[in-house]
């Protein structure tokens, strides 16, 4: 079975647009979003309708940058955390355009990307916009605490990125000058499960998915991890990392010091986010955010990101149930 | 000086309680309501055993203010009932001895709640 | 890959593990307080109206410290001082409260009846439930003796 595919006509990123909450916005990358609320209700009265808002605005944020309308759009390919995935399939009512519900929980991302470039390099389309979403306190009240109760949090747990993410993809190169971005290949990833059945610690549940499909993107390719200036995991948060490298290690892919992962960056020491963030909206707001700008100021030329993705529902972990994790690469090439 | 120890004694012994609730949380992954109930339950084990009396006489507020309080009263309350009013009495006598804190805690549960809204928590 | 029996000893061995003697000072201070604060309301109490019974008292304290812990979640403090003294203010009657009060809060954005009153409980609800049971027992072992 083959996992990894080069695109012949590789899509181009036309648009890219990122908004957060406050406090992703008081982090270390807080100057790279296209836009930081003040609070996390933006005007909304319940804390979904504020996600289904920032996830709408994230993909029209994203035509814009591209200096396109939604009539231009071919498909909307969206994810998110809460129930039913309405976040993504709300915002998209508002959008003339089709819709594609993705789930793979905070491996989301990925799996929308490497989704739409398989529809785009096969010629069925010309213009996909992949987003996703989530939403600190609307996950807090979906899968742990009331916001007010008095709990503690454990070391390893992480915290819910206030945060959406879009990025729009196009068959054809956007017009004007400056670099160019591609979206040249993608690794799908098997549903892995080693046994960790501690919701707050998600990092372990999610580095051996992660593991497994890093491995077999750089087998399947025969590359080595040095082939790319940055290798980014979407959200195993700072013990996480450390698993991954482990494991990879382990197999003989040694991680260079250009990997890193998007959830523990996003936030700083003192923001006591603890492993750092998670979330949907985690690795969609750093890649549209802080990403894009490093891949268009040719910081960075090759790119690899792998949004990781902890598959559990509310009701597994109190029925025994372990937590399986799944892990989709994508490889970001800049040229000019 | 009796009142400064006395409040030592409530300190201590309400403290040692928590402490011995943090090694829980610390060292299992039971959840904060099961805590709440082994608590509970061990107040009306004290209270049935005839140990509770003793620890309260010592420790007054340091017992009661606890969950184990909430146990404790909840069957001294059913135990006195029974022996005053036979079987029904057992069966009135639990949450007739606690209903105070029931009842505030649902009635302010519901006016806050009407009131209030939850916010995001800064970290 | 590695064996998944490998891979959990590893997990154990590797993450994080939560400050011991930090957080049992913190709950115990936590505990301690909220405890003599109970004793304090207790005291005025009966300098105030001295002939009231024992049992009064306490149901007297039991309610002033469940509307303060109330009041204090409604306002956003209460998970503050969870978030700092763990167990020392889960175990009191207040952390009894704000289990109450909670979500109760959070899910007024959905109603007052399928809201409010029947989330109330998802989180205190077992504590009744074990205490009407533990207290039924109790009057059965009372008849007895």
């Amino acid at each position: 079975m083959k996992q990894t595919f080069v695109f012949d006509k590789a899509p181009y990123v036309a648009g890219a647009y990122s908004i957060v909450g406050p406090k992703e916005g008081l982090g270390p990358l807080g100057k790279y979003f296209s836009l930081v609320l003040e609070d996390d209700l933006w005007g909304e009265k319940t804390f979904e309708k504020c996600e289904i808002k920032m996830h709408r605005e994230a993909i029209k944020g994203a035509l814009d940058s591209a200096g396109m309308n939604q009539h231009d759009l071919d498909a909307v390919i969206g994810a998110d955390l809460l129930n039913q995935i309405v976040a993504a399939s709300f915002a998209a009512r508002d959008i003339d355009a089709v819709f594609l519900g993705m789930y793979g929980a905070c491996s989301s991302f990925g799996e929308s990307l490497a989704i739409a470039a398989f529809l785009l390099s096969g010629g069925f389309m010309k213009t996909v916009s992949c987003s996703t979403s989530s939403h600190f306190s609307g996950a807090e009240r979906q899968y742990r605490f009331p916001l007010e109760y008095g709990n503690q949090r454990t070391p390893t747990s992480q915290w819910t990125v206030t945060g959406a993410g879009a990025t729009l993809l196009t068959s054809v190169a956007p017009e004007g000058e400056g670099v160019k971005v591609k979206l040249t290949a993608a690794t799908l990833g098997k549903v892995i499960d080693l046994g960790i059945d501690d919701e707050s610690n998600m990092g372990a549940a999610m580095a051996p998915a992660a593991a497994d499909t890093l491995i077999k993107h750089f087998s399947e390719l025969e590359r080595s991890p040095s082939y790319y200036d940055a290798i980014y995991t979407g959200d195993l948060g700072k013990y996480g990392t450390e698993i991954l490298r482990y494991l990879t290690a382990r197999e003989g892919y040694n991680l260079p010091t250009c990997y890193s992962d998007c959830g523990a960056i996003i936030y700083g020491y003192e923001q006591k986010a603890l492993q750092g963030g998670s979330g949907a909206g985690c690795s969609s707001s750093v890649f549209n955010g802080y990403l894009t700008s490093r891949l268009k100021n040719k910081e960075i030329k090759r790119l690899l990101l792998c949004p990781t993705g902890a598959l559990l529902s509310k009701d597994t972990p109190l029925q025994g149930a372990t937590i399986p994790g799944v892990a989709h690469a994508v490889v970001f090439e800049a040229e000019d | 000086m009796e009142i400064f120890l006395t409040y030592l004694k409530v300190f201590a012994v309400g403290g040692v309680l928590c402490l011995l609730g943090q090694i829980l949380i610390n060292k299992t992954d039971i959840t904060p309501a099961r805590i709440l109930v082994l608590f509970l339950l061990l107040g009306a084990v004290l209270e049935v055993t005839g140990a509770f009396k003793f620890i309260e006489e010592f420790a007054k507020a340091g017992i009661t203010v606890p969950i184990t309080g909430f146990g404790g009263t909840l069957a001294r309350g059913a135990m006195k009932g029974a022996e005053e009013e036979g079987i029904l009495g057992g069966v009135l006598g639990g949450l007739r001895a606690v209903s105070g804190g029931l009842t505030a805690a649902i009635f302010f549960g519901f006016l806050f709640a009407l009131i209030f809204k939850a916010k995001t928590k800064p970290n | 890959m590695i064996e998944a029996k490998a891979y959990q000893e590893y997990v154990k061995q590797s993450a994080p593990k939560t400050k011991m003697m930090s957080t049992l000072l913190k709950a115990f201070l936590t505990g301690g307080i909220i405890c003599c604060t109970g004793q304090a309301v207790a005291d005025i109490i009966k300098v105030i109206i001295p002939d009231m019974s024992k049992e009064n008292i306490g149901a007297f304290v039991s309610i002033t410290l469940v509307f303060l812990s109330a009041l204090l979640t409604g306002i956003g403090v209460y998970d503050r001082i969870g978030r700092f003294g763990g167990a020392g203010s889960l175990i009191p009657i207040t952390g009894f409260a704000n289990a109450v009060v909670a979500p109760a809060m959070e899910y007024n954005r959905e109603g007052v009846v399928f809201g409010i009153c029947s989330k109330m409980f998802v989180i205190a609800g077992p504590v009744i439930v074990f205490g009407v049971v533990a207290g039924v027992i109790a009057g059965i072992i009372g008849l007895f003796i």
